[in-house]
């Protein structure tokens, strides 16, 4: 009975990247516990129904075919793209920035959905043209990719928009897009900075001044990163012992227990910890890869990568923000930080990642 | 390499797959590479440096402010004290809009439009960061209903604090002094002295008299708690802490029983009293009339009580025994005559006649005796005991303005006393060399005989006519006259008692001349002496000096009549004294504004005052009448 029980639960669920991600999970519990000031099991209980959920959302996209998601995947990236049209003409209105949409019922932050619908489709569009990609192809996927980013960053949410334009630039590199081209690309986008730059919010040129410099602005903009680089600093190679970190505790460290959870981490765990936590996610993007290279299609290969590539940036995006060698982005870190929608993304995407590799012998051609 | 051309190849594709995986494993590997390189400059290499930064964060020392030193009477009695209380402070900065907050606050708490005036004007004096006290001495109930209402005033908070107070209220308030809040001046001067650590959390500073001048000693050292802070800066626990150290208790000389006496015998009259051991310098009594209450100065003045203070015509605040320059009038005469002695000018038999006046030769101008007709036949003893002017005049031509100025020097005249609080005055003790500086003008022999009855431009303290007259009494030792008795140690609980001044104890006149004069000084109290009352009945015998000071000059041929006089131009009253005249115990210098005749005003004061302190018996005070407005002041029979 327990048995079968198991058998349920296990079906289609990749052992070593389960894991793994058991094992960050429970770490990213604990650290919540911390981050929430130690004392009170409020956040530690939300965070364990939104884990709750994620997990479920799993489980049940490991259940899903391959092909059955293909086919769901460019109805879902148009469903995504008029959801974001949606928001742009009628969409809410917090903290200064146009990003939810009040379905009546509930609201939704259509970007959400497509940091999976945007590499899906894209990973489809490829699949179609298995047998033949030209350059006009990757021209109209760029189109494809670039529609919802733009309208992402518009709303604005710098950090989304360049979440989802990594999962489809992702898809697009893998799928063979020469070098020629994407150095191309890269000049042509190192020579628009200049014409960007005046286009960009004040509050994002004001961020990336304040990664340059901190301590041009203590009090202000460089606030976050000088308490967060101070906290991990001070942690040391042991750290100062879970629940001890003083920067965190005392509250210097800001959204400690959202996006800047790796100052707390880093304070309380030290070095080892943090080198810990980079081989956690070392393993599962291994584990991802090695999926996605045994994958056998052109849509489970472009997807289980794109997946895996897109969840490498949320991480190295965050630790780098949090230790100061990359700009303030609102990213949080995958698995650790506090909050229900950035966990069930990801675990959603090692589901398909979980298909993808459970699904390949009956696909096999 | 395949743009424009077809894959048809799936093997040559997953080929391509699999390359670019391994360029983005590889890239993966080098960014994760940078970030343990980062973690490692961070919290290896650099840890230290945040180690420090992050300490820095979370602690903050806090100072932790000592408990003033009390003030004491020589018995004990307490002066100055402190009490712990609750105040409720403000600050500005903090505060978007502090009228309509205290409006708001008034409606929880009462605070008066005393305290809202005081509060403006600390406001205008302070640093916008600084907190401010609104209201002061909360009740329990007040506190607690402000606390059920906190969160309702953002930078608004009570604090305990430990206030100053002074029990006996106006009693000996020049002496003490008090103490107000750090102003500017203050605290560049606790700059200079390299004592801002010390002050970090005082606000209060004694400001004049003990609290003043012994502001080191009250203060004590200011112990520091370094205690744990979160980001908002609220103390989260205490991590370490050095104890302050209390500031010592000072001691003072002042009788306050005798002080008491003194004040109240002044009755409404203004003027000074300055009561001293002629043995040791002690001031026993120290006394300014009118006075002031210094606990209003404690928590910040409010400007309504400042202005009556400081515009009173009556100017309470000024010290008359310190600051006060008075001509001293008759008073000056036993040391006239003892500089006569002295320089072998005068013997006591010598004797002059007296019209009634006295001329310069070959000047027709007639210097006065207040005596009409004159008092006769002179000599020495009498020309003190029936305070002959006409005797003086001509003592004082004889004696020339040089010895003079030689002699009134000796017995302190025309400069500080040297007692240990501030703002004292030097007097003027006149010479040529002076009036030439002052006026541009030589000395005219006129102006001798002028000083020779302790007037022209003669000037002196009651101070310095009280440290004056302790050496008449003790032989002429110089005496030091001061306030401190005693510091004690806060720490150790030793007393360090006051330390004169090194210098000479060797008596400055001969015990001969001075026996002469004593024996006149004594008779001045007994029937046919100018303060015959002050001596009647007493058990002990009292030496004595009246004098009158001038507040208006006479023009020649004009006679003085209070009756046509406006009070405030009434003239002064002074009283030397000292008792018991053959062994004495006690000095005093006495002035009575407006009080006319020395012995009629100033005497009855000296006896209260000897009295109590010879005779322990507390007088039925019998005050002094009420200064009349106008008319009349009843008939003498003493004259000066």
């Amino acid at each position: 009975m327990i048995n079968r029980a198991f058998d349920f639960l296990a079906r289609r669920i990749d052992g070593p990247l389960m894991a793994a991600i058991a094992l960050t999970v429970a770490l990213g519990l604990t650290v919540v516990y911390s981050a929430s000031g130690g004392g009170s099991f409020d956040r530690v209980l939300s965070q364990s129904r939104n884990l709750a959920f994620a997990l479920v959302a799993l489980w049940l996209f490991a259940q899903v075919h391959p092909q059955t998601l293909m086919r769901l995947a460019f109805p879902a990236y148009v469903a995504g793209l008029a959801l974001l049209v949606g928001v742009a003409l009628f969409g809410e209105v917090r903290n200064g920035a146009r990003r939810w949409l009040n379905l009546g019922f509930t609201t939704l932050q259509p970007s959400e959905v497509m940091k999976i619908a945007v590499p899906l489709a894209l990973a489809w569009y490829f699949h179609r043209h298995e047998e033949g990609v030209r350059l006009r192809d990757f021209a109209l996927a760029g189109v494809m990719l670039a529609v919802p980013v733009a309208l992402i960053a518009r709303e604005p949410d710098l950090g989304t928009a360049l979440l989802v334009f990594a999962s489809g630039f992702f898809v697009i590199f893998l799928a063979g897009l020469s070098w020629r081209v994407l150095l191309s690309i890269l000049v042509a986008g190192a020579a628009a900075v200049p014409f960007i730059w005046p286009m960009l919010h004040d509050y994002q040129r004001q961020r990336i001044l304040t990664l340059l410099d901190p301590t041009q602005d203590p009090l202000g903009a460089g606030y976050h990163i000088i308490q967060s680089t101070i906290a991990i600093g001070s942690g040391g190679i042991l750290g100062k012992g879970w629940l001890n970190g003083t920067q965190a505790q005392l509250d210097f460290v800001p959204e400690r227990s959202t996006d800047f959870i790796l100052a707390v981490f880093g304070e309380e765990f030290g070095l080892i910890g943090n080198v810990i936590l980079i081989v956690l996610y070392v393993l599962i993007i291994a584990r991802g890869m090695m999926i996605a290279a045994n994958a056998s299609t052109v849509f489970a290969r472009l997807t289980s990568g794109a997946i895996t590539l897109t969840f490498f940036t949320y991480a190295f995006v965050n630790m780098g923000m949090v230790s100061g060698i990359l700009p303030v982005v609102g990213v949080p870190l995958p698995m650790i930080s506090y909050g229900g929608t950035a966990l069930l993304s990801v675990l959603a995407g090692f589901g398909i990642l979980m298909s993808i590799s459970t699904h390949k012998q009956l696909v096999s051609s | 390499m395949m743009v424009g051309q077809a894959l048809r190849d799936p093997r040559r594709e997953l080929t391509i797959f699999r390359n670019r995986m391994l360029v983005a494993g590889l890239a993966i590997l080098v960014a994760f590479g940078v970030l343990v390189a980062r973690f490692v400059w961070l919290q290896v290499v650099q840890q230290q440096y945040y180690h420090t930064l992050a300490e820095q964060n979370r602690i903050s020392v806090v100072p932790v402010v000592p408990s003033r030193g009390l003030i004491l009477d020589r018995n004990g009695r307490v002066l100055a004290a402190n009490y712990s209380a609750y105040t409720l402070e403000i600050t500005p900065s903090k505060v978007p809009n502090v009228e309509e907050a205290i409006d708001a606050l008034s409606k929880v708490i009462e605070v008066s439009p005393r305290d809202r005036r005081r509060f403006r004007k600390l406001e205008e004096e302070s640093k916008n960061f600084e907190s401010l006290p609104i209201r002061t001495r909360l009740t329990e109930e007040e506190v607690a209903r402000f606390a059920v209402n906190r969160f309702r005033f953002p930078g608004f908070e009570i604090k305990a604090r430990l206030f100053r107070s002074y029990p006996e209220g106006e009693i000996a308030s020049h002496a003490i002094g008090y103490i107000g809040r750090i102003n500017d001046a203050d605290l560049e001067r606790i700059d200079q002295a390299g004592l801002a650590a010390n002050y970090k959390g005082s606000d209060h500073i004694g400001k004049l008299g003990i609290e003043g001048a012994y502001e080191k000693e009250l203060h004590g050292v200011t112990g520091s708690e370094q205690v744990e802070i979160d980001a908002g800066g609220r103390p989260i626990r205490s991590l370490s802490r050095t104890e302050p150290q209390s500031g010592d208790n000072v001691v003072i000389t002042i009788d306050l029983e005798l002080q008491k006496i003194a004040e109240e015998a002044f009755g409404d009259y203004k003027g000074a009293l300055v009561a001293i051991d002629p043995r040791n310098g002690d001031v026993l009594a120290l006394v300014s009339k009118p006075d002031f209450d210094p606990n209003l100065f404690v928590d910040g003045i409010d400007p309504q009580n400042w202005d009556a203070l400081n515009n009173s015509p009556d100017k309470p605040l000024n010290d008359r025994a310190l600051r006060g320059q008075y001509p001293p009038g008759s008073t000056i005469k036993p040391f006239m005559a003892l500089a006569a002695l002295e320089s072998h000018k005068r013997s006591p038999s010598y004797t002059i006649f007296d019209p009634g006046y006295f001329t310069l030769p070959g000047v027709s101008h007639r210097y006065r005796d207040w005596k009409k007709g004159g008092h006769g036949r002179v000599d020495m003893h009498k020309a003190i005991v029936e305070s002959c002017d006409t005797y003086f005049y001509g003592l004082a031509n004889e004696l020339g303005i040089d010895a003079i100025h030689d002699y009134l020097s000796r017995f302190g005249f025309g400069t500080r006393t040297g007692i240990d609080i501030e703002g004292e005055l030097p007097g003027l003790a006149p010479s040529p060399q002076w009036k030439m500086q002052r006026f541009g003008q030589k000395w005219y022999a006129g102006d001798t005989v002028s000083v020779g009855i302790g007037q022209g431009y003669m000037l002196a303290t009651p101070m310095q006519l009280a440290a004056a007259t302790a050496m008449l009494a003790n032989g002429g030792i110089p005496v030091h006259p001061h306030l401190l008795k005693a510091i004690q140690d806060a720490k150790t609980h030793e007393d360090h008692p006051y330390v004169p001044p090194a210098g000479s104890r060797a008596p400055i006149v001969s015990a001969a001349n001075l026996a002469i004069i004593r024996s006149a000084m004594e008779d001045v109290t007994k029937p046919g002496g100018t303060a015959a009352q002050t001596g009647a009945g007493a058990s002990y015998s009292i030496a004595a000096k009246t004098g009158t000071a001038q507040v208006v000059a006479m023009k020649q041929g004009e006679r003085y009549d209070e009756k046509r006089m406006k009070r405030e131009h009434w003239d002064h009253a002074l009283l030397i004294a000292f008792a018991p005249a053959d062994n004495p115990r006690l000095a005093l210098a006495i002035l009575v504004e407006n009080g006319e005749h020395g012995g009629s005003t100033a005497g009855p004061i000296a006896r209260a005052v000897f009295d109590y302190y010879l005779t322990g018996r507390k007088p039925v005070i019998k005050s002094l009448p009420p200064p009349p407005e106008t008319g009349s002041i009843q008939e003498e029979e003493e004259h000066d």
